[in-house]
């Protein structure tokens, strides 16, 4: 795995889906709070508009990102067995890829599956 | 491979920590909670989009008190995650790395994150 997800690439993914993160967590309540949503329709309204889908959209492709550098992080820090590492950080990768696909069903499909 | 001969000790139960070392490893422990929490956030997002009545149930969701519990402790890792990741970003650009300010920094994330979180429940509840 080389590229984005190690070395000196991987820790400017981490700070580059930082500084989105960071600016989603204080836009976003924002403009929530401005919309003032107290309704399913509205909510569902809100959601469909693309400028906001596609920022969730990022949201979620940031935090996935930076969740694989932060726990791939802690992995090398205490798993020390070589193949033991490959096997978790596989897992981990499978997990993120998951939620990435499941989350981007429930923004853009407006389903995923279950419930 | 790593070269074994190398002293390693990362037992954070045994380790006196300085503020900048305690910053640093809760941003980590938060961070941690956080990615576990991530599946439980995206359930909610999904139960707000499909119905009406999943949207209507969430509201509901918090008169459970392990949920609060663990509301509250989420509420303490973003904030804190988010404070100290400003830190660090500044840190990276060289801003406030100075031993007396890093630590004076690293203080106030710790303490101001608390205090916002504690602030934030107290206003809610």
């Amino acid at each position: 795995m080389k590229g984005v997800t190690t070395g000196l690439n991987a820790w400017l993914l981490q700070r580059l889906t930082a500084v989105y993160l960071l600016l989603f967590m204080v836009a976003m309540p924002v403009t929530l709070f401005v919309l003032d949503i107290d309704s399913y329709a509205e909510w569902k309204n809100v959601m469909a508009v693309p400028v906001m889908a596609m920022t969730w959209v990022l949201f979620f492709a940031c935090m996935i990102g930076h969740a694989w550098v932060g726990i791939r992080d802690v992995i090398i820090d205490y798993v020390h067995a070589f193949r033991m590492r490959l096997v978790i950080l596989a897992l981990l990768a499978f997990w993120l890829i998951s939620l990435l696909i499941w989350v981007m069903q429930v923004l853009l499909l407006g389903s995923g599956g279950i419930a | 491979m790593l070269d074994k001969r190398r002293p390693v000790f990362l037992n954070l139960l045994q380790i006196r920590m300085p503020a900048t070392a305690m910053a640093s490893i809760l941003h980590r422990f938060s961070g941690v909670l956080l990615f576990f929490a991530l599946p439980g956030f995206i359930y909610l997002l999904q139960l707000s989009l499909n119905s009406e009545r999943g949207f209507d149930s969430i509201a509901g969701l918090f008169d459970s008190l392990v949920i609060r519990v663990l509301v509250i402790g989420l509420l303490w890792s973003l904030i804190h995650h988010f404070f100290a990741g400003i830190r660090f970003l500044l840190l990276d650009v060289e801003a406030g790395i100075s031993k007396t300010t890093a630590r004076a920094t690293a203080r106030l994330v710790t303490f101001g994150s608390l205090l916002i979180t504690i602030v934030i429940v107290g206003v809610c509840l």
